[in-house]
């Protein structure tokens, strides 16, 4: 798989290395070293225990150890039932964490809002912030959060997060701003 | 059970109590509103009674209550009080239970509040208040305590929307709505 070239000229060459090559290794990184915000709720923050601890053991993906300040951390994962009332504070914690971000859903209630379907619970984080990922389960099998690890993985590697889409849909508009 | 408990209430507050049951083996005296607190100091301070332990407070929506195997006299109708405010109490020196019972009129939700004799009713009347919007006359704090601030409305009522939900956090305002990301960018 060769890659072709089709200039000589040095800083297109350079432009061409930044913007694939760079990002590649950069995506590399980050996908090997996400740090986890914990957002526990609920009963499902067992079975986050469980894929934390040392018998699924999520470290060997490289989310080494969560993080229990949002200005630490690149991978929000809210487990289990998020209330209306909570809402203004997962959308804080949110904002407040650093660029490029992820979320993932862990657990129906933090999707849909599973079985509750009243006057308090939010159906659904992603009425408030972008979710990368959703695990359905009540709870989910740790099995299931390692295999939506490894999707988020593949996602980071490919650019495809809400946030590094947005960062590139940004870039884009500006480029055309700058064109314009 | 503690039948002598309703014997000697209505002995004592005969014009206070509207009347008395017992179901599953509890005992249930119907207080009238305004004398209430009355006959709850009674309970609380007579020493044979003692009525020490406060076990919860609760508020039951009557709004068209029409069980099954429950003749229709007794079911609810527009005419009868809404709600029933129900307070649980022990004595744990007698082993005495005992459950005050009060009617309480849509139009006019106010009960008298026990939370200056027995504290521990402090917070399950502000729960009663925030889910039910019974006002309780007395209450050093009587504010929302499980709802926000922002929460218009009683969601225990039997006639709040069930799925009526009130976000705190506007759902446009979120950071990747394209039609907010479209007005910035524009």
């Amino acid at each position: 798989m060769g890659v072709e070239i089709t200039t000589t000229r040095l800083e297109d060459a350079a432009k061409w290395a930044k913007s694939s090559m760079l990002e590649k290794a950069t995506n590399w990184g980050r996908k090997f070293s996400l740090f986890t915000y914990p957002f526990v709720t609920a009963c499902c923050g067992m079975e986050f225990m469980s894929v934390a601890g040392p018998k699924y053991d999520l470290a060997r993906f490289g989310a080494e150890f969560p993080r229990f300040s949002p200005r630490q951390s690149d991978l929000l994962m809210v487990v289990g039932t998020v209330t209306e009332k909570q809402g203004p504070a997962v959308k804080r914690i949110f904002d407040q964490m650093a660029e490029p971000k992820w979320v993932i859903a862990f657990g129906v209630c933090a999707s849909t809002g599973g079985f509750y379907q009243n006057y308090h619970t939010m159906p659904g984080v992603d009425q408030v912030i972008p979710v990368d990922v959703y695990i359905p389960g009540c709870p989910p099998r740790p099995e299931q959060v390692l295999d939506a690890l490894i999707l988020l993985m593949d996602r980071i590697q490919s650019g495809r997060g809400h946030s590094q889409l947005r960062d590139k849909r940004e870039q884009l508009i500006a480029a055309s701003h700058d064109e314009g | 059970m503690a039948q002598k408990v309703l014997d000697s209430l209505t002995a004592q507050h005969a014009a206070a109590i509207e009347h008395t049951e017992s179901q599953h083996g509890d005992e249930i005296a119907w207080v009238k509103r305004d004398q209430l607190l009355a006959v709850a100091t009674w309970l609380k301070t007579d020493p044979t009674m003692l009525f020490d332990a406060p076990v919860f407070c609760t508020c039951i929506d009557r709004l068209d209550w029409r069980p099954l195997g429950v003749p229709p006299s007794q079911a609810w109708t527009e005419d009868k009080p809404r709600f029933e405010v129900c307070y649980q109490l022990r004595s744990v020196t007698h082993r005495y239970r005992l459950r005050l019972k009060i009617s309480v009129p849509e139009s006019d939700p106010h009960v008298p509040s026990l939370a200056g004799l027995w504290p521990a009713f402090n917070w399950q009347e502000r729960e009663t208040f925030d889910m039910y919007g019974i006002r309780f006359d007395g209450h050093p704090d009587l504010r929302r305590i499980y709802l926000y601030e922002e929460f218009v409305g009683y969601p225990l009522r039997k006639d709040y929307p069930k799925e009526k939900r009130q976000p705190l956090v506007r759902r446009d305002d979120l950071p990747m709505n394209p039609i907010k990301v479209a007005r910035e960018h524009k």
